[in-house]
């Protein structure tokens, strides 16, 4: 990796601490917070300071990321207790005060330091019918959607997740209940209960309309708030609760 | 025990929104049995609820009774805002709805307050 450049005192930066104050979650459940002094720089990430920390004061440190520029979904953390991805959260913006706390996502399973088992997180998109069965085959033609429809916008509004997370890790009726099966898969059925191409429809209401379904959501909206990609699940939470409900009263769930 | 959030991840309206609904929604629905049991006196004669009423012609009484119609507010206005999000075109988290529902609930309080010492 390309050294950065060293940040230096001038005009503009000059209220900024030279040294950063991070305290970083090391452990797995159980476990505690390591205190680290992180050169401060400019245009610095979040990340960056996580690189820092494993690569100059403490290789042990366990943590996840693939892309650095927010497309990947996998350097999400608990940043001054708010989930966040790393990569494309500059430290200016969420520690005025030159302290940084560091942790794992909350309502994941902990491996170690800031690295979760996401596979619970990934078994609810699958719970929710997450998967798209088309009827078509590669021999038929394209199908034909219209951007402008009701139904392609609406998935429009909801395609864009990149599995960071963020919505899962901030909604405290997860925290509640277990089984609960989260804002991301929940948006992720929403986006295929609006895909005209798809077969399962169904099926996939059955499968958020249960108790641990849609009608679990107490709207909330962290998950809407804190998604970094600004997808507002709770739309799709409340537009799967409405058909749900439109659904039972003709006898189709 | 996985970890869990604390406030720093609920500092937005939408939270508080949900507080508030939560809790006067536990509030009114803990007075309910009390409101029943009130109004069964009838069951035992006019004298006997009237009796009862005039009991209840007391400064406390009247400041829950302030409470109740303030929490009454409240929960109807973010019912109403819970029903426009599941029902209506989406539209954001409505948070509009929100300061107005805050607003109804200290124009009603005053209000009942106003008729109360009037």
């Amino acid at each position: 990796m390309a050294k950065l450049k060293q940040w230096r005192p001038n005009k503009r930066n000059s209220h900024m601490s030279t040294n950063l104050k991070v305290k970083v979650w090391r452990g797995g459940e159980q476990g505690s917070f390591a205190s680290y002094d992180v050169p401060r720089q400019g245009s610095q990430t979040v990340l960056d300071v996580v690189t820092y920390i494993q690569r100059h004061l403490d290789p042990s440190l366990s943590y996840r990321f693939a892309c650095r520029v927010g497309m990947c979904g996998s350097c999400a953390m608990t940043v001054n207790g708010v989930a966040r991805w790393t990569c494309r959260t500059h430290v200016a913006k969420v520690a005025a005060d030159g302290r940084l706390e560091i942790a794992p996502l909350s309502n994941l399973l902990v491996i170690k330091d800031l690295t979760t088992d996401m596979s619970e997180f990934f078994d609810k998109w699958a719970r929710a019918k997450g998967q798209f069965n088309g009827k078509q085959t590669r021999h038929d033609d394209f199908a034909r959607v219209d951007p402008n429809s009701r139904e392609r916008i609406a998935a429009n509004a909801g395609i864009e997740c990149i599995g960071c997370g963020v919505c899962y890790a901030s909604c405290d009726v997860v925290s509640w209940r277990a089984d609960y099966l989260g804002p991301a898969a929940l948006n992720r059925a929403w986006t295929l209960v609006n895909d005209v191409r798809d077969t399962q429809r169904a099926e996939r209401l059955r499968a958020v309309a249960g108790d641990a379904g849609c009608h679990a959501c107490h709207t909330q909206g962290s998950c809407s708030e804190h998604c970094p990609k600004q997808i507002e699940p709770t739309a799709g939470i409340a537009g799967l609760k409405y058909l749900a409900a439109k659904a039972a009263i003709w006898g189709e769930l | 025990m996985m970890r869990t959030n604390d406030f720093r991840a609920r500092k937005h309206p939408a939270y508080w929104a949900f507080l508030v609904h939560r809790v006067s929604g536990l509030a009114l629905a803990a007075f309910l049995p009390v409101h029943f049991w009130a109004m069964g006196q009838a069951i035992y004669g006019e004298a006997a609820l009237d009796e009862f009423i005039r009991f209840t012609d007391r400064a406390l009484f009247k400041f829950g009774e302030w409470g109740l119609v303030v929490l009454l507010a409240l929960h109807m206005m973010g019912g109403v805002r819970l029903l426009l999000i599941e029902f209506r075109p989406w539209s954001g988290l409505r948070k509009n709805w929100i300061a107005g529902a805050l607003g109804f609930g200290a124009a009603a309080g005053m209000a009942f307050a106003l008729a109360l010492i009037g």
